[in-house]
């Protein structure tokens, strides 16, 4: 266990270090979501009036969750972008001759990118009273860990993406074609109620759909008049994660592949 | 255990391309080997193979008993590999970027507290510790990067044209360093070059040519292939004095884009006689000893680039 124990923690370590002395860099993970929220929350608050709700909600209050799940979306690309020049020169070359096993390199810089996205998640989270969101125990544990389970599993898709790159404009590349339309159909930005019924299947197929409805479930706890017509917590967390379980699956195997 | 690293017919192609053709050969502990050859001569394929971070198409290869293919875990604890570009978290200090190597190798605690102070000392690092690596010179760089190499004590230690970047002082310095651990650790050591100065420190040298391995031995068991001195001659127009000299001395004699080369014995005589000969045609002519570049531009009949 100490075998795999004390790489693991080392790897993760150095990614809490990178990201403490450069804490610039990672800012503008949460600056740029907290420009959006602001702006676009602001900008259709009056015309925003969903189908499916119960009760009357804000634009900004419908947007909070999706900002916080792209912050951890953002914090997942920014901490695992690096592998892209690690791999090919230097750093990662070094780790990848060492007997430390692919799993466990990936685990360890998975960790070290939850651990960052959960961060600036926090600091997103105490925001959340400003628009009148009250938690209570059971909503904050139920909200910390879909997030760690939401942060953990993106950063694995960003890994995924990571070490198959050859240049970090391929990274961007990927990261505006799949990893944006991602999050925008995942109910982040409007609820599935109301859209035409291939968006629908998009959304119902999509798996950060069940990490938005599952967030929302756990801010609210369960009080479903402010979240519309979603996925249940229980098939949300179940959804999740098998999410984090294939990304973590799924960066292995790519780590692990020959071409490396 | 066996103590020795071999090699036999490794084989490796990129898609089409092959970069290493058959390659054969075996290193006995206390050896510093070196592959000596152009760029694009697989030697850097060689590298990625023997560290076992690509798997070759076919060949043998075994490292002291274990087989690459089914004990890469287990050669990876022998290996120490110093790579051609920095390796090094910049972002991280001297000490840390150690710890961090140490936990991947499996040592922790007082055990390598220890051997990381041992390796400062050694490498006289003691009192840059605490400083980010990126704001080291690139000589103290290479350092810490073969003290990190070093750290879990490998049996076979691959360095990665070692000295790419380092002014001849520190080269030189490194070359003895590197002999002195050979000899008094018994470790195995194999870098790749492209220079000849460090191809000649060596205990043996393998000349690599487009994937070939054209020539094995000491560099002065190489050097004795060619008969005599070497005189280099520049001239306007190589072609038609190449072989009016041959005809005229009858002597050996190799082409390549710049320089005429003539191996002889009697290379004194010979440069007068060439300059009395063809006068006008020539713009300069050198008489060496015989260097590494002259056994491989006899061996391949190329220029060494």
């Amino acid at each position: 266990m100490v075998n795999i124990l004390v790489p693991v923690t080392t790897i993760w370590w150095r990614e809490i270090i990178r990201f403490y002395r450069q804490r610039s860099r990672l800012l503008s993970a949460i600056a740029q979501p907290l420009v959006f929220w602001i702006l676009i929350g602001s900008g259709l608050n009056a015309s925003f009036q969903p189908s499916g709700f119960n009760k009357e909600i804000g634009y900004i209050e419908y947007f909070y969750p999706g900002i916080v799940v792209l912050v951890l979306l953002f914090t997942a690309i920014f901490a695992t972008i690096s592998v892209v020049n690690e791999r090919r020169e230097g750093f990662l070359q070094s780790v990848l001759v060492s007997p430390v096993s692919r799993g466990s390199i990936v685990l360890g810089q998975a960790l070290g990118g939850t651990s960052l996205a959960l961060l600036q998640g926090f600091l997103l989270l105490c925001l959340a009273p400003l628009i009148g969101i009250k938690f209570s125990i059971t909503s904050i544990i139920i909200t910390i860990g879909v997030m760690v389970l939401l942060a953990f599993g993106l950063t694995n898709l960003g890994l995924i993406i990571a070490w198959r790159m050859d240049s970090t404009q391929g990274f961007h590349a990927i990261m505006n074609l799949i990893l944006i339309p991602i999050w925008l159909l995942s109910g982040a930005f409007f609820p599935a109620a109301g859209t035409p019924l291939w968006l629908q299947w998009v959304m119902k197929l999509n798996p950060l759909t069940y990490g938005l409805a599952a967030f929302r479930s756990g801010i609210y706890k369960n009080a479903y008049q402010q979240m519309g017509n979603i996925p249940s917590l229980t098939l949300s967390i179940i959804i999740i994660v098998i999410f984090c379980v294939l990304t973590y699956l799924g960066a292995t195997l790519t780590a692990s592949s020959k071409r490396i | 255990m066996s103590n020795h690293i071999t090699v036999e017919n490794l084989t490796h192609t990129y898609d089409t391309r092959c970069a290493l053709d058959h390659v054969n050969f075996s290193v006995s502990r206390g050896e510093v080997f070196g592959f000596l050859g152009p760029n694009g001569s697989g030697k850097t394929t060689l590298f990625k193979i023997l560290s076992t971070l690509i798997t070759p198409t076919s060949g043998v290869i075994n490292i002291f008993g274990h087989d690459i293919y089914t004990e890469r875990k287990l050669i990876r604890k022998l290996l120490g590999v110093v790579f051609q570009q920095p390796a090094l978290d910049g972002k991280l200090t001297v000490i840390e970027n150690l710890r961090h190597q140490g936990h991947l190798y499996g040592l922790r605690g007082r055990q390598l507290n220890d051997r990381i102070n041992e390796l400062l000392k050694q490498f006289n690092l003691n009192d840059r510790t605490k400083d980010l690596v990126e704001e080291l010179s690139g000589g103290l760089q290479r350092r810490v990067e073969i003290a990190k190499a070093l750290l879990h004590s490998p049996q076979v230690l691959l360095l990665d044209e070692p000295s790419s970047g380092l002014d001849i002082g520190v080269r030189r310095q490194l070359s003895e360093y590197l002999s002195v651990l050979a000899e008094n650790e018994g470790i195995c050591i194999l870098l790749t070059t492209h220079l000849m100065d460090e191809a000649d420190e060596c205990k043996r040298v393998a000349i690599l040519d487009d994937g070939r391995l054209v020539a094995l031995g000491s560099p002065d068991e190489l050097k004795s292939q060619i008969g005599g001195d070497v005189v280099s001659v520049e001239t306007k127009n190589n072609e038609s004095l190449y072989n009016a000299i041959e005809e005229k001395f009858h002597v050996s004699t190799t082409i390549t884009e710049d320089y005429i080369h003539i191996e002889s014995t009697r290379a004194n005589d010979l440069v007068k006689d060439i300059m009395v000969a063809f006068p006008d045609d020539i713009l300069s002519v050198r008489l060496s000893k015989p260097t590494l570049e002259d056994v491989f531009i006899k061996l391949t009949g190329s220029k060494f680039v």
